[in-house]
Order: structure tokens, then sequence, then C-alpha cells
């Protein structure tokens, strides 16, 4: 064993000691501060603004001003006591605790929490990707003793697509099919904001409409400075008059009774789930695409051997094909079996 | 390769036929040849039937992959070669993708321990869809949703031919069906089928309906059992033997009996195939255990022996009897039949009648395993491809009923993925034992509980189909995916052809070619149906068949 490994075996050690999990999620202990908790609590740092890390309830909320807007969208104002959103990527002081937020990549506003403590460093990653997103800042790799990460798509059979060639993959079945509507299926935080942002890099500069759910957060988009040109809500007119129309909605609608009002539809999934063919079959769509805002398996590996960090905890998804392979490279790796997190959005 | 690969992928998600027919067409327009040739032959006969596929595999991944990894992955994805295609690690320099003539080429002439190196360098050579394709394709059966007869309905339509132009020449083609794309494109003639024990086009039934009755001479037609195995034709020339589908597809290799036993003969024949043991005709499902297997085990033979009942002789030692009336080419069969009687067949009966009561009666008994109803065929009819108006009817019995109550209904596919339109439904049974445990039961029919014994997705209108949606969505009280349990308050009464043991379902029962026959609003679904009542239908069947089988023996 040579003397690096050594030292930082001994950086990493103890660091559960003021950072580790409880039912209501990651606590960190000096700070007095959870990280995306299940469950409200006092005080909360949150990632991002999805719904599974961003709950209501908290009595105080840090997060990047992005996801404070999204946040103050999806639950109100009063969705927590106290909004308090981090100036720039300055680090603050919580209780001697050295806080800061860096882009995660994963969706706009969407951030990894730096803690640095005693001089040990934990970066919690939340969700992230490592692939191009043209709505939010790309991921900064940080050294770190302890790296928590994600593993919605920790198997090797994940292998994202290039999301560029996804979305041109869609546009030409709007040109192959001028007489359908094209239904695309897509999470209504994120993914639908970078499809349509990745449509119009392509060129593609008709109106798209959007499904109520989504068109407010996609207006939000607009005014945090993402162009999303022209989007509008689905108008009442006759099936006839939406015939190639892009149309983006969440994916239980794709084949639920508000579909029925377009003309013989080309249904789509925007997904990483959309690699594997049983998950095509389940949601029945026509034209799958394999778009995700997650890292995939090689990102995955490759961020964490990035980070340098000796000790590796992971937060949710397939922890155990993940664990394995880190294990398998001499590092150490645990899951944290953290509840309250899904991956079915995706 | 990559346009075949884009062709299969998207045929997997293509739900209608006619975006599945504009799929192939545009291919087969544009792909070139000998590409375009092998592409048929996989959707249709298969390329590669002996591959060592699984062993390759194992030796492959044994260096490359994992093997904790590859477990974990494998039970995700639930399928082995989609698991290898996504998992297979890139090459950091890809060399160019073969064609699919290339594929073939280095496969067919491998021998079996080299199969595995051959098929790592061609995955290397691949993307993520391009290894998937190649190894359905290595496989066998591509599962693409697009059977033989769809393929060939594609070049009917890319060329204006009639696919049973196709069809009757089609098993004296081999791969890659170079004649047949030059005389599709007008650029060669008609491949001669001389001499090869090719398919022609059967003639087939149309369904008695009121008005047929009206010019119905007892005297002008002949009456047959409507027996429920599948149509087949065998076509023997000495040691070439084939059996062929309704629709064309070569079925010897999953009936080497029968195979067997038409050795050494010159004719084209028409019969029924069926499982048949001691000459007594087993229910179709009998038949349905040897249909879809491409590897015929010997205890299969014995347990599930095949037989052919015959219909008709259409070629006998290279005469085309097709013209003849069927009053001629029926004495010709049961002449031919006499003379050399192969073993494992039969001619089916004629059954004798003089007027329409004692016909009427006839069909009313027809309930026996193995008879579906009655076919009438005219005396004087010439043996006709396709279906033509006014030479043979079908008259299937009736039909057996049963009122049924709905327990689960699923979301369709393609233009029905909006609404619940197949149905699993249930009647009632006697609760042996109550516990205490899981949900309240027999509050609707005391002391029962129901229990599933069958599904259907036909039968109700588009109407019916909305009303029974809204019903299903508003009586949910549990969803799995796509599936909904539904409260036990709507009775269906559903027809079916025949009902038989079975441990699909919980009843213990299954039905044949269920479909919903009438919703009954009106009533109260604790008057529906026990499986008492289900089960006397089965032993109805069963004590006609004994009633039966002496006539249907006595040819």
């Amino acid at each position: 064993m040579n003397f690096s490994t050594i030292k930082n075996t001994m950086t990493a050690a103890g660091l559960d000691q003021w950072l580790y999990p409880t039912e209501r999620g990651l606590y960190c202990e000096p700070a007095g501060v959870y990280i995306d908790p299940a469950r409200a609590v006092d005080r909360a740092i949150i990632t991002h603004g999805h719904s599974d890390h961003a709950r209501p309830g908290h009595g105080a909320v840090l997060a990047t001003p992005e996801t404070i807007e999204v946040m103050k969208l999806r639950l109100g104002e009063d969705g927590a006591g106290r909004y308090e959103s981090t100036a720039g990527r300055h680090a603050l002081s919580i209780n001697g605790v050295s806080v800061r937020l860096v882009p995660a990549g994963h969706i706009l506003g969407s951030a990894q929490v730096v803690l640095d403590w005693n001089g040990q460093r934990a970066v919690v990653s939340g969700d992230y990707k490592r692939s191009a997103d043209p709505t939010c800042d790309a991921f900064e790799p940080i050294a770190c003793d302890v790296f928590v990460t994600e593993a919605t798509f920790a198997l090797p059979v994940f292998r994202h697509e290039l999301a560029v060639r996804e979305v041109g993959r869609l546009l030409a079945s709007l040109r192959r099919n001028p007489e359908r509507a094209h239904l695309v299926g897509a999470y209504g935080l994120g993914k639908c904001q970078r499809v349509i942002r990745l449509a119009r890099d392509a060129g593609y500069d008709a109106p798209i409409y959007l499904h109520g759910a989504h068109l407010a957060m996609s207006e939000l988009y607009q005014r945090l400075g993402v162009d999303l040109g022209d989007i509008r809500p689905v108008p009442d007119v006759k099936p006839a008059e939406l015939a190639g129309a892009l149309v983006l909605c969440p994916p239980a609608a794709v084949d639920d009774r508000w579909s029925r009002r377009f003309p013989d539809p080309v249904t789509a999934f925007a997904s990483g789930w959309m690699r594997i063919k049983g998950r095509v079959r389940q949601s029945g769509v026509e034209l799958p695409l394999v778009i995700s805002d997650h890292a995939d398996w090689p990102e995955l590996i490759a961020t964490v051997l990035e980070t340098g960090a000796e000790d590796v905890w992971v937060t949710h998804g397939r922890d155990d094909a993940l664990v394995y392979e880190l294990s398998r490279r001499g590092l150490k790796a645990r899951a944290l079996a953290l509840v309250g997190f899904e991956d079915e959005g995706e | 390769m990559e346009p075949f690969a884009l062709l299969l992928d998207t045929l997997t998600t293509t739900p209608s036929r006619k975006g599945k027919l504009s799929l192939l067409t545009d291919y087969f327009r544009s792909a070139p040849d000998p590409d375009r040739g092998f592409a048929l032959a996989a959707l249709t006969d298969g390329l590669f039937p002996r591959l060592p596929l699984r062993r390759s595999l194992a030796t492959l991944l044994e260096t490359r992959v994992d093997p904790v990894l590859y477990a974990l992955s494998r039970d995700y994805v639930g399928d082995t070669a989609e698991t290898v295609a996504l998992m297979w690690p890139e090459p950091e320099l890809r060399e160019p993708a073969p064609r699919l003539a290339e594929t073939v080429a280095a496969l067919a002439t491998a021998e079996p321990s080299e199969v595995a190196a051959i098929l790592g360098h061609l995955l290397d050579r691949l993307d993520v869809r391009g290894r998937w394709a190649l190894l359905k394709l290595v496989g066998g059966a591509p599962r693409v949703g697009v059977s033989a007869r769809l393929a060939k309905t594609a070049l009917a339509e890319m060329s204006g031919n009639d696919v049973a132009d196709i069809e009757e020449i089609w098993h004296a083609l081999t791969p890659p069906y170079t004649d047949l794309f030059q005389w599709l494109e007008g650029e060669g003639p008609r491949p001669d089928a001389g001499g090869k024990p090719v398919f022609r086009p059967l003639m087939l039934a149309h369904a008695i309906e009121e008005p047929d009755w009206a010019g119905f001479v007892p005297e002008e037609f002949a009456a047959e059992w409507k027996w429920d195995g599948i149509r087949v034709q065998v076509a023997a020339h000495g040691e070439h033997v084939r059996i062929f589908s309704r629709t064309g597809d070569d079925i010897s290799r999953t009936f080497p009996d029968i195979v067997a036993a038409f050795e050494g003969y010159d004719v084209l024949l028409d019969g029924e195939l069926l499982v048949a043991r001691r000459g007594l005709v087993a229910p179709f499902n009998d038949l349905q255990q040897r249909l879809n297997r491409k590897v015929v085990t010997g205890r299969m033979l014995k347990e599930h022996p095949a037989h052919v009942r015959l219909y008709d002789l259409l070629i006998a030692s290279g005469d085309d009897l097709r013209a003849l009336s069927f009053r001629e080419r029926r004495d010709r069969l049961e002449t031919w039949h006499a003379a050399h009687a192969p073993p494992l067949t039969d001619v089916s009966p004629l059954v004798p009648f003089s007027t329409r009561e004692e016909l009427d009666a006839l069909w009313t008994g027809a309930r026996q395993d193995g008879i579906e109803g009655l076919m009438l065929k005219r005396w004087t009819s010439p043996y006709l491809s396709g279906r033509p108006r006014g030479h043979w009817f079908k008259w299937k019995r009736a039909a057996l009923t049963l009122d049924c109550v709905l327990m689960y209904a699923q979301r369709g596919s393609g233009k029905r993925s909006s609404y619940y339109s197949d149905y699993t439904f249930g009647v009632w049974r006697e609760i042996a034992e109550p516990t205490l445990e899981g949900p309240p039961r027999g509050d609707i029919y005391p002391g029962h509980e129901l229990v599933p014994v069958g599904k259907a997705y036909s039968g109700m209108t588009d109407a019916e189909l909305l009303e029974i949606d809204r019903f299903v969505r508003t009586h949910t009280v549990e969803q799995f995916g796509p599936v909904r349990a539904v409260e036990p308050r709507l009775v269906l009464e559903v027809a079916f052809d025949a009902i038989f043991p079975s441990s699909r379902h919980k009843s213990g029962l299954a039905m044949r070619f269920p479909r919903i026959h009438r919703i009954r609003w009106d009533k109260p679904p604790g008057e529906a149906d026990t499986i008492d009542a289900a089960r006397a239908l089965m032993g109805a069947q069963a004590e006609d068949a004994g009633a039966r089988r002496s006539k249907s023996l006595s040819d």
C-alpha cells in the first residue's frame, strides 16, 4: 500500500461521524441540516426541484436560485418556511461547515452539495449527468473524500444515446409523417424543456404544444433565461388541425383519454428506460427516444473515479451493481438505502 | 446490416399492419441484392436453424463481461440477446459494419467451433442496434410481429402482383431470392416451380349466412364435419415432402412424423392437421403443444401424435385435378387413399343427409371435441384458390355462452392504447375454507368467490368499448401497471367455442375463442354463472364425444 492510499483512507475515515443517513434523509450533524430529506425538517439543502428531492414543509430551504423558483412554482410561496438562495458559487458557512453548491448537470438549477468540515470533504451529488444539456450548467467534478452518488441507471446495459441524435430522430419522424401529430411523453421538469431546446437547436421553429401540466414550468424556464421559442397550450380545435404538430405531455397522458383528441398520433417517450425493449413494449409507444437526465453506467464510473473519492456512498437506484463494480476496482463503496427516491419519472 | 437492423427495430414498435407493410416495402425497394433476399429469409423461414448460439455467447462473454454484472443485467433486461447487445464492450475503433450478406456468408459456412470467434468479430463491428439485430437473426426467429404471410404481402404490394402468385412459387425458391426480386421488378421471368413440392393457395369457405340458405338444395351439396385442427396442404414429390399451413408457411420441420408418412408419393393433398390418439381427435389444445415448435422431441411425437384427416386431392402423379368437380376429386381421393393408406392419415368422412332438417339435427348435435361444425361443399365446384362465393360454406356450431363477472381490465395496444379493452373475467366458486386474511369475500354472492376463467378482447362494438372503459375507470379497486382490478359488478355474457381443463387460469379451465357476446348491465353479479355450470359445458362435450366416436371412425 502506498502512502497516498493510506493518507486518503485516513481522510475518509470518520467522515460518517458527521454525515450519515437517517430515517429522514442524509444528515450533516455539525451543520444541523438534511440534504433532500424525505420528510419535513427544520433545515434542508435541496439539490434540485424534482418532487422526490424537493418536498414541502421544511422550515428553511437552501438551494440555487433556479431551484427555489421551481419549488415556489410547484409547492407555492409557502412550500417552505423560508427560502435561502446561494449567491453565485460562493461557499457559505453553517455552524462552521462550509457549504457550496456546484452544478450537477441534471436539470436547470440542479446542484451538488460540497461540504467541508474538519479538513474532510464530502460531495453529495444529487441526481446528475455528464452529457451536454443546453438547458443547464454542466456537471463540475470536485475532488473529495466521500462522494455520494445516485445509481438510477447503474447497470452496464445502460449507455445512453446522444440526445441530439434522438431529437434528430423525432424531427425526422415529423417530416416523414406530416399528417400525424407527434405526442412525446416527457417528464415535466427538465426533460420536456431539454427536448424542446434541442429541437430548436436543430432548426425546428414551428410552435410546440404543451400539455397543461408542462406549460407553467416551461414558461418559468423561459423567464429564467432558457429560450424555448414559441410554446403554446394545446388548443381546443378539431383533431385534423393538429396534424403534424409536436406536442409534449406527461408520460402517462400519452396513452390516456387526453390523447384521443389527436389524429392518429405517433406516440413517443423520452426516457433513459427506452434503452430496454421490455420497457418500450410496456410503454406501448411507437417512437422510443433514449434521452436521459441521469448519468449512464460509463458516466457513473468515470465520475466516481474523477472525484478521487476513496469512499463512495450510493443513494438510490441499482446500487448493487455499482457497489459491486466500485469494490472490484478497489474502492470502498456502500449502499445507503435512503428511502423516498423514485426513478420512474425519468 | 444497418438498414436491416433499423428495419427490425422499427418493426418492433410499429403496431399497425399498414405501418409494417410500408416499412417492409420501403426496405425491399431500397436494399440491394442479395441483402434484401437474406432479410426476407430471416423474416419468413429463418436463416440459421442450427447455430450453437447459447454456447458461443457463453464463450464470448467469459473474457469480455463480468459474470456478476452480466447476471444482474440479464435479470433486469429479461432477454439474453438484448443484454449481450447492450453491454457488449465498444471497441476503441470500430471497423466498418458488415453487410447483411457478408454476415450470412461468414456464419453459414462456419464450423460449430468457429461460430463464437466469427460472431465476436461481427459484434465488434456493429453498434447496439446492429448487435441486437445480429443476435436475433442468429437466434432464429426475430419475433418482430411480422408473419411470413405479411412479408410476402409486402412483396406483392411493392410489385403489384397477387400474393397468391408469390405463394405458388415460394417454396421452389431459396435465399437470397434474387430471381424472385428480378421477376417482381419486371426484370426477369417468373421463377419456375416445376417439379419441386410447392404450395398452391388453398380454397377457403365462407361462413353460411341467412340468404345462402334460400338457394340451398340438399342434393347439390356434400357435408363434412368441420374438424378443429389446422388446415394444411401436404406436398409430396418422391423424397421431398412439405407440409404447408393455410398461409403457405412451411411447417414440415415441426411435423416429421407426417413428413415420413408421405415419403415416396407424388401428390398434393388438402386436409386438417390434428393430434389424434388411437383414432380419437384430441382437443385443439393438444395440437397447440406441437405448433410453433422448431425442435420436436421424441416424447412430443409419442404423446402428441399428429394425424392428417384428408379433404381433397389436388394433384396426383403430376395431373392437376383442380379443375375437376368436387365429386370427381373426392372419388379420386378415396381411391388413392384405399390403395395407399399412408400411416397417420384417414379421409374425412362425408356426413350423409337428405333434407335440411337432417342437416339441422346434425349441426345441433355437433359438440364433440375436434368438431367445430359442418362444412358444406358444392358437388360440382372446382378447386378454386382464395375464397370464392357460393362454393364452400362453413357452418360453425352455435357458440357456448357463460355469464361471467369482469375482474381485471388491461389497456390495449396501438389504436386501443387509451382504452381498457382486454378483459379477464371469472365465475363463482364456493369458498372452501373461509379465511380471515385478504379482502372481504362473499359479500356479493355469499359463500362464493370469483375465479378467473378466461380473457377476451373482442366482440364488443366501439360504443360498448367506450362504456366498459368508463366502467373500468370508475370502478377500479387496484392498479398494477397497465392492469386494473375492478369491483365485481359487471356481468359479461361471454361466447366461446369450447372449454377445457387448463392450468392457465385459477379456475382450472380455459376457453377456446372467447369473445364478449353481450354486456349484461341488467344482471346482478351474484346471478352470474358458477364454476359448476362451466364444468358442465365441458362434461357435455365429453359425453357427446363418446356418442359420436363410432360414427367418425366408421370410414
